[in-house]
């Protein structure tokens, strides 16, 4: 064959399904590689040993107890909003509101936290703000979702609106809640009276939002595995002509869904504010409702899956934040570091799928 | 003409994608001045390897030669330069732009564009090998068949003289069919390689000078046409001998079971898609539903089956004590809680009937999720269900959790006809139940149906070979543009009446 006449260097071929061993084993792999690559990337752009850097990682997490429990509270409302995406999207509604069906959780919380808290019994009060912020999310998940089964609007869009709207509300409301006067800000609500904080087990403040994200992780996963609900959903997701062929009400489930969604999330939000921060403020919820859409995308909306995931991504923040402080390094060059092994893993999957095949030499 | 070099050598082609081997070592040679039918089952590979002569995928092994030059085809491009033009059983056509706009689409011309020289180009295209095409015309103004000849025409402009057709008969009528085939013969007289792809037997004998026959992606001989018969051909194909009848057996005392009355439906867009369909589906009958593709048969079902919103006219259900039971504006569950008990397995094996990512399991829980009361669904009787259908219909799988997408077409017909049949329905709905499927398959789906008409089941079997549907069905309901044409008796009519009903409104007076 002359030279002019080759075939193209290398072409894509799609693999068989391999075995779950050998799935991991290229997730490792490109583990391997993103850390060998940082650690190139470190050397050249910082002249810091990539060791040194990596250690100063691993103790941004586990170097105390307090930094431990940090990394699972953070660890526990990422994994909390990540679960409330997985059935929308599971049913291929691709709510990225995250963060403003948390917002309005964390909103209406304060709110009666604020108005009733010492005006009727503690219980009575941590009650009614469960109930009202996984109703507040619920609604807020609704209204996109209403909108799509009526009239077919884009969710994506929709959902994202939203986010803006919440995080508005919660700026209003802390311009007339803010304590003290002229502060702009909301300040530690109750910080006497304690009236509606979530109680504490055996004096760790994280531990009950540990506890309940852990058995909400269960229920999620069974919910969406076994029953009746998940199967509908999974069908929505599928094929909405194949649901209509069998008589499920697409319409019905994709608002239904959205409601849990956005309760999930009202959950998270009734956590941040109840359980730990004890105040509000407009970057409460921190980016998490986007961030918890790469955490179900990455676990494959595996509840389990997701409890990895998100360890993964809380991690990386933490010791990013971690190696800014010890080698004075900027925050951005930890987010390069995160941004590269992310890209690794995500890449990864293609390689699962596919392989390449190049040109073989002269025969 | 056998002893020129050929146009056209193929050494060696291999192709995989993942775990299935589509070509293996494939080695063929086609001529110029000859018709070649390349013949095989669906997923003998036929198009695949076509596809590869076309630049569409790359062979993962093997040698083309194009007139005694090897050559590398990277890209439909690379195919052109050489002279090979395929037409794709789906057309790729803009609907808003004329044949002469759409013809000459993508072509790098020098200076400005000139309509008017490229119209005059395909004028003569036109006569010279006898299509009949107005350049002018807008595509979505065209039947099918003239969107196929926008097709051939878009390949010869180019000065392709290695013609490859893609099943193209499939959406003909038997009147366009024959108009294709004078096409053909006039180019095969010009000089030029013709290839077509197709899996029926008879235009292969009318057609062809020479059949190449493909199984299971590898080649398996080259016959001379006029030297052989259908029988030779089928036994090639599938590889053991096979009979060619299609049972039927007498309708056992049919009584009405579903009766149409004046029944319109218009699309979502507002297109008249049926308009005053009027007749009865009896129980312990097949009847067939013959119509150019895309006359309402889609809608005719759709609207049965609770699926498509009713313009106008009724739709009822007689039960077994004579009452009549509207089915008008009910959804499919709702129509299931009535007690009625209608099948329907759709055109749309994988967007419709079933979910294309998910088990064998979870798809026989399709019809039966809902039942009792606990919110958990119960997977041990859809699993015993798919064990049996797998058993008793010997569907080719890994497994039970196998997600259907996996299945060969033939093996997810299966699956969905088994799941529709086990709800022991009185009415079954069946759209185009033997698309794609091999000759082994066609058999047993056949007489899966006959099985469900001898248990007195109203068995509606929409078809588009109509040499089945003669064969089968013990009427034939004709629709042409929407309305009936014609309802005939499956057992004396013949295949040219019906191929003129399914073009004019001839037999309004039969219906009944």
């Amino acid at each position: 064959m002359d030279k002019k006449n080759r075939g193209p260097l290398c072409h894509i071929v799609k693999r068989p399904a391999i075995p779950w061993y050998q799935a991991w084993g290229i997730r490792l792999a490109a583990l391997i590689l993103a850390l060998l690559f940082c650690a190139v990337v470190t050397m050249v752009l910082t002249g810091d040993n990539p060791i040194s850097i990596y250690l100063t990682i691993y103790e941004g997490s586990f170097a105390t107890p307090r930094r431990f429990w940090v990394l699972m509270q953070n660890l526990a409302i990422l994994l909390c909003i990540s679960l409330a995406m997985a059935p929308a999207f599971r049913m291929r509604f691709w709510n990225i509101g995250g963060e403003g069906q948390v917002m309005i959780g964390c909103l209406v919380c304060a709110a009666e936290m604020i108005y009733l808290g010492g005006d009727i019994p503690n219980a009575v009060l941590i009650i009614l703000m469960i109930v009202s912020s996984l109703a507040a999310g619920a609604v807020w998940g609704m209204i996109p979702a209403f909108f799509k089964a009526k009239w077919n609007t884009n969710e994506t869009l929709f959902t994202l609106m939203m986010n803006y709207v919440a995080t508005q509300l919660v700026a209003f409301f802390i311009i007339i809640w803010e304590s003290p006067k002229g502060s702009g800000k909301v300040g530690i609500i109750n910080q006497k009276s304690m009236a509606g904080w979530l109680p504490t087990i055996a004096d760790n403040k994280y531990l009950l939002n540990v506890l309940i994200v852990s058995v909400l992780t269960v229920v999620i996963f069974i919910y969406m595995k076994y029953s009746k609900h998940g199967y509908e959903l999974a069908v929505v997701g599928e094929s909405e002509r194949t649901a209509r062929y069998v008589g499920i009400k697409v319409g019905n489930v994709i608002v239904r869904t959205m409601a849990l969604s956005g309760a999930i999330c009202g959950l998270a939000g009734f956590l941040l504010v109840a359980g730990t921060d004890h105040t509000i403020t407009t970057t409460l919820s921190g980016g998490r409702g986007f961030t918890a859409v790469m955490v179900a995308w990455m676990a494959k909306f595996n509840p389990l899956g997701m409890i990895f995931t998100s360890f993964l991504l809380v991690f990386l923040g933490k010791g990013a934040g971690e190696i800014s402080t010890n080698f004075g390094l900027n925050q951005s060059f930890s987010d390069i570091l995160s941004g590269i092994i992310i890209f690794f893993l995500i890449g990864c999957e293609f390689f699962i799928s596919y392989r390449l095949v190049f040109r073989k030499g002269e025969k | 003409m056998n002893n020129k070099e050929p146009a056209v050598k193929l050494r060696g082609i291999t192709k995989t994608f993942g775990p299935v081997v589509a070509n293996h070592n494939v080695s063929l040679d086609i001529c110029r001045g000859e018709i070649i039918a390349l013949l095989g089952e669906n997923g003998s590979g036929k198009t695949t390897l076509m596809n590869m002569l076309s630049g569409i995928y790359f062979p993962d092994e093997g040698q083309i030669f194009i007139d005694g030059r090897e050559v590398v085809i990277r890209s439909p491009k690379d195919a052109n330069a050489l002279g090979i033009g395929m037409i794709h059983q789906h057309f790729k056509l803009v609907d808003v732009l004329t044949a002469t706009e759409n013809i000459i689409l993508g072509l790098k011309g020098h200076g400005r564009l000139d309509l008017k020289a490229a119209s005059a180009r395909i004028r003569e295209i036109c006569s010279m090998y006898g299509f009949d095409l107005d350049p002018d015309q807008k595509i979505y103004d065209m039947s099918v068949s003239q969107k196929q000849t926008v097709e051939i025409i878009k390949v010869l402009y180019r000065n392709a003289d290695i013609l490859i057709l893609d099943e193209p008969t499939a959406v003909l009528t038997p009147q366009e069919t024959d108009k294709l085939f004078a096409v053909l013969r006039n180019m095969r007289d010009d000089g030029k390689a013709i290839i077509i792809i197709t899996h029926k037997l008879n235009e292969v004998l009318e057609i062809s000078d020479r059949v190449d026959v493909l199984r299971h992606g590898e080649f398996i001989g080259s016959l001379i046409t006029s030297e052989t018969n259908t029988q030779e051909m089928t036994d090639m194909m599938v590889g053991h001998s096979v009979s060619l009848n299609i049972d039927r057996p007498d309708p056992v005392n049919p009584q009405p079971k579903v009766e149409v009355r004046g029944l319109s439906v218009r699309s979502e867009d507002g297109l008249q898609k049926l308009k005053d369909v009027s007749f009865d589906i009896r129980s312990g009958e097949i009847l067939g539903i013959a119509g150019i593709s895309g006359c309402g048969q889609k809608e005719l079902l759709e609207a049965i089956a609770g699926l498509q919103p009713i313009e106008e006219g009724s739709i009822s259900y007689i039960t077994s004590d004579g009452k009549k039971v509207s089915l008008v504006g009910l959804d499919p569950q709702e129509i299931l809680k009535l007690g009625v008990a209608l099948s329907f397995v759709p055109e749309d094996r994988l967007g419709m009937g079933l979910v294309a990512n998910m088990d064998l399991t979870d798809n026989m829980m399709l019809r039966s999720f809902r039942r009792g009361k606990s919110i958990f669904t119960d997977r041990v009787f859809p699993k015993k269900l798919a064990g049996d259908v797998v058993k008793e219909l010997s569907v080719n799988t890994p497994g039970l959790s196998t997600p259907v997408r996996r299945l060969s077409g033939g093996n997810v017909q299966k699956v969905l006809v088994g799941r529709e049949i086990a709800n022991a329905p009185s009415v079954l709905l069946t759209a185009y139940a033997v698309r794609g499927l091999d000759i082994n398959s066609s058999y047993t789906i056949y007489d899966l149906l006959n099985e469900q008409k001898k248990k007195g089941v109203g068995v509606v079997y929409v078809g588009e070979d109509l040499d089945v549907l003669l064969e089968l069905a013990d009427r034939i309901l004709v629709l042409c543009g929407g309305r009936v044409s014609g309802i005939v008796n499956g057992r004396s009519v013949t295949k040219q009446e019906v191929g003129l009903l399914m073009t004019s409104l001839g037999g309004e007076d039969n219906n009944g």
